[in-house]
């Protein structure tokens, strides 16, 4: 039996679509949780991965992004999330 | 429509096998040619897309073996139920192709250049991209001290074994636990990774090291804990989890 804690990856395992996504390197670039405010490198959140990609604040465990790719779109949440520096 | 964005996306782009070379009984490297392959960095990875003839596809991301500069190898561990890592691991060889997207990664990286002495803390494969930072050290001629603490079930299971012998001295010390069996008359750790463990073979904190931990999420979390009650800042560590699926 698998918990949820064995299925946690994290912020490095977005670098690809975050990639595809932006166009840039993100996983080392910061981004500030609008839960609570916490700010981290995107690399060190907490990432779980399944039909799509939630991207949880490793502090408040709040989704800060969610992913969905299908049909050849892109379904992106970010409301969970501040800011996100890019560049 | 014009524009940075657009032109800087990555995409997918073709790769082919050229060579394989088995680690252990159940890791292999295969190493790829990349047509247009810009280099990369020591902890990058790669997304390997793997297409079927019905048009399924699956990806995973796999952590760059080589040393910048020294081509494109993947050390890839088989997981027995998973979709991608059968294939490369016991079906792939010379000239398959295959799908790329990379390299990735602008955190799990060090380029050889940064002075602080550094701790590698790998569980099984969570070594491949600690590897590329030895070889990296190595290639580059650093002198930053380097130390690896390298976790393995058997002695079987140690991928790199020779390599890393060979590569050890001239400032680069490596440290091995075996967590299920330990040969006879072995001199090594033989427990999994703990506070007192990391306590023995790890910089003090005094030093400020750059500390890089691979492996599942269970062994980052024991790494990363211990070395926070060791006195280490959060903000020396950095961490990559390996998936439990493959």
């Amino acid at each position: 039996m698998t918990g949820t804690a064995e299925l946690k990856l994290d912020g490095n395992a977005v670098g690809g679509i975050m990639l595809e996504l932006f166009g840039i390197e993100a996983t080392a670039m910061p981004c500030i949780c609008a839960g609570c405010g916490a700010r981290e490198e995107v690399a060190r959140l907490d990432v779980y991965t399944g039909a799509g990609i939630v991207i949880r604040c490793c502090h408040c465990e709040g989704v800060m992004i969610r992913i969905v790719q299908g049909s050849g779109r892109t379904w992106l949440d970010l409301s969970g999330t501040a800011s996100l520096v890019l560049g | 429509m014009a524009g940075a964005a657009v032109l800087g996306r990555l995409t997918w782009a073709p790769a082919r096998v050229s060579d394989t070379v088995v680690e252990t009984p159940r890791v292999r490297t295969l190493e790829l040619e990349v047509p247009g392959w810009a280099g990369h960095r020591a902890g990058q990875h790669l997304d390997v897309r793997l297409t079927s003839e019905d048009g399924y596809q699956a990806q995973r991301s796999y952590s760059i073996a080589s040393a910048p500069g020294d081509g494109v190898a993947l050390t890839v561990e088989r997981l027995d139920d998973g979709e991608v890592s059968p294939y490369l691991v016991d079906e792939a060889r010379d000239g398959d192709e295959l799908e790329v997207r990379g390299p990735i990664g602008g955190y799990f990286v060090w380029d050889g250049d940064e002075p602080e002495p550094v701790l590698l803390v790998a569980g099984g494969s969570g070594i491949v991209p600690l590897m590329a930072m030895a070889r990296q050290r190595a290639r580059a001629g650093s002198s930053a001290p380097m130390r690896l603490l390298f976790s393995s079930r058997t002695i079987e299971d140690v991928v790199y074994r020779e390599e890393l012998d060979s590569l050890a001295g001239d400032g680069f010390e490596v440290f091995h636990t075996l967590t299920r069996e330990q040969p006879p008359g072995w001199t090594g750790f033989g427990r999994r990774i703990d506070r007192d463990l990391l306590d023995e073979v790890s910089w003090p904190a005094s030093e400020r090291p750059r500390v890089y931990v691979c492996g599942s999420t269970r062994f980052v979390d024991a790494a990363a804990d211990g070395l926070l009650e060791l006195g280490y800042e959060a903000g020396w560590i950095r961490t990559e989890r390996f998936g439990a699926t493959g």
